[in-house]
């Protein structure tokens, strides 16, 4: 269980982009943290993955612990190596390197050579195409499979925690929609997952818990199901208003995120 | 035609030896994001305690401890300095290795002095004739060890796990940490490499038809950097193609000198800055570069 206790976060010193967040990820189960532009989603990942300080921020006050162990002055290599793996937003996979260099680099903070075998199966098994791509360079992947060609990279290190930032960034309604059964089929598989999202129906259709986080702080958290029928996530981040029924339910995988902050 | 095979010959040597500091210098700026003018201390550095080793402890055990000692004074200079200043402007980082090799040329020249120190290759200065092409033992023996080493570098780049990582850690290095790569290792392991290269390639310049170790070597590297710069200074390929043109370009240049009269004696020293700026203005990433020089 990885649980995070009043947790202040600030870039340079100045910018305080989490202010006091508590939050809990038990063993198993999908969560979900939705919040609009600059709600601090980002921030939270790298302060879990290690990563804050390659941004010049900094961990105020507050703890993550992951198990019995603090993820305070852990680096990113240590924490791969806990089993915590973060997908970065974007994608960023390498482009110059090949669909199968983009693997071997995931797996390298695995020392055990078995288990990547098997994590390599498993991504190829996954992800059929990845495999029939192996030999190609990064860049020429599409952004569906660029997705999974990150998701898979990150599998590569046999995470028991996976961490994902905005998966559904950028892609088409179809893509989303199987995004978010690669995530439930990972997490099936026994991996636990923080999903980061914008994309409130596809999160809340896979996550089992979710929280709502708002300039820095958490508004809303409960069951996904329950946060689904709130008022407040059905009209900023699933597109109805309030008095409208809920019939008027969004098709499944569309994006709707929250129309204040949308440029 | 004689002269010009000879002359192609020994620029193809001279050149395999600039590629071997040029890839040193392209490697610590892939992995470390410096611009490094270490190079020509290093070089002096291995140069210097293969010489003086050579006499107590035997020629080719000085040639492995001096190898050594240059790889090991290449990665204090990144974990001593480089590493500490992660995230200054790339400038300022240049600025400091220029620091670090002139303190460390300083003292290399004050323990050399004047002198010019005998490195006793066994395989002396003589030189074999290929058909009529005459080229030094030492330079054709240099020629096949950079050849092999070249070969190997481009092979543990391509497909080693430390080539992956080296490249995964170039194109996004905070993406690559995520995948739990160590960055510092891997920029400590670059500076390894880059010194030992600059030493293997030292052993072989202050060898015929260079009558040994003076604080001239140092200049040697002074020419790398023209190479690595005009192939790309994030091409590893790069490197290898821009030493081959400037040691070609020397070596032509220092052949035909009477025929080039017209463009002053010692021409054959500024070639190489020649062949730079030529490339440059050109193409301003170098060759085959990705990254435009004026953005470092
Ligand atoms: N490297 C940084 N330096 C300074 N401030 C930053 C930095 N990164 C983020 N911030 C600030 O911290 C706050 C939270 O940003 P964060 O990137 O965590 O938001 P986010 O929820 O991930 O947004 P998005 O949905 O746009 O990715 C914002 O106000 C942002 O401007
Ligand atoms: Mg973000």
């Amino acid at each position: 269980m990885l649980s995070v206790d009043a947790l202040h976060v600030t870039y340079g010193g100045a910018v305080q982009a989490l202010r006091g967040i508590s939050l809990e990820i038990p063993d198993g189960k999908v969560v979900a943290v939705l919040g609009s532009n600059g709600a601090g989603k980002s921030t939270l990942l790298r302060t879990l993955s290690g990563t804050l300080r390659l941004h010049r921020g900094r961990i105020d006050s507050g703890s993550v612990r992951y198990g019995d162990v603090s993820l305070g002055g852990r680096d990113a290599a240590q924490t791969v190596r806990m089993g915590l793996v973060q997908v970065p937003e974007g994608r960023r996979i390498f482009g110059r390197l090949t669909v199968e260099e983009n693997l071997r680099a995931g797996g390298m903070g695995n020392r055990d050579k078995a288990a990547k075998a098997r994590a390599r199966d498993r991504v190829y098994e996954m992800f059929p195409v990845l495999k029939e791509r192996a030999g190609q360079r990064g860049l020429l992947l599409s952004g569906g499979e660029q997705q999974m060609l990150a998701i898979g990279r990150a599998l590569m290190a046999s995470p028991k925690l996976l961490l994902l930032d905005e998966p559904s960034l950028g892609l088409a309604p179809r893509i989303i929609g199987q995004i978010g059964e690669v995530i439930a089929e990972i997490n099936r598989q026994g991996t636990s997952v923080l999903l980061v999202e914008q994309n409130a129906t596809m999160a809340l259709g896979v996550a089992d818990l979710a929280y709502v986080l708002d300039v820095g702080e958490v508004s809303l958290s409960g069951s996904a199901a329950e946060l689904a029928r709130t008022d407040e996530v059905q009209r900023l981040y699933l597109g109805h208003d309030s008095d409208e029924p809920a019939a008027a339910e969004p098709l499944p995988g569309t994006r709707k995120t929250l129309s204040r902050w949308t440029a | 035609m004689t002269q010009f095979l000879s002359l192609l010959l020994n620029g193809i040597s001279l050149g395999a030896m600039y590629a071997l500091i040029a890839l040193g210098f392209v490697i610590i700026f892939k992995a470390s994001e410096v611009v490094s003018f270490t190079q020509g201390s290093l070089l002096l550095l291995g140069a210097y305690s293969i010489a003086r080793l050579s006499e107590p402890i035997g020629f080719y055990p000085a040639v492995l401890v001096g190898i050594l000692l240059t790889a090991l004074a290449a990665f204090l200079i990144e974990r001593l300095v480089i590493n500490r200043l992660r995230g200054a402007p790339v400038i300022s980082l240049a600025i400091v290795t220029i620091g670090v090799d002139i303190i460390l040329l300083t003292e290399l020249i004050r323990r050399i002095g004047s002198d010019i120190l005998n490195v006793p290759h066994p395989w002396g200065s003589e030189s074999v004739r290929i058909g009529e092409v005459g080229i030094s033992q030492n330079r054709l023996i240099a020629t096949g060890v950079a050849g092999v080493l070249i070969i190997v570098f481009f092979a543990a780049f391509k497909y080693s796990s430390w080539g992956v990582a080296m490249r995964a850690s170039a194109e996004d290095g905070e993406t690559a940490a995520l995948m739990g790569i160590r960055l510092g290792r891997v920029s400590a392991l670059a500076w390894i490499v880059a010194g030992a290269l600059a030493a293997v390639a030292a052993l072989f310049l202050v060898g015929a038809p260079t009558p040994g170790v003076s604080a001239a070597a140092y200049t040697v590297a002074l020419r790398a950097f023209p190479a690595a710069i005009l192939g790309g200074l994030d091409s590893t390929g790069g490197a290898l193609v821009g030493g081959l043109l400037i040691g070609l370009a020397e070596s032509f240049a220092a052949g035909y000198q009477d025929q080039l009269l017209f463009l002053g004696r010692g021409f054959g020293d500024v070639v190489p800055y020649v062949v730079m700026i030529a490339v440059l203005l050109v193409r301003p990433s170098g060759l085959f570069g990705t990254k435009e020089l004026t953005r470092v």
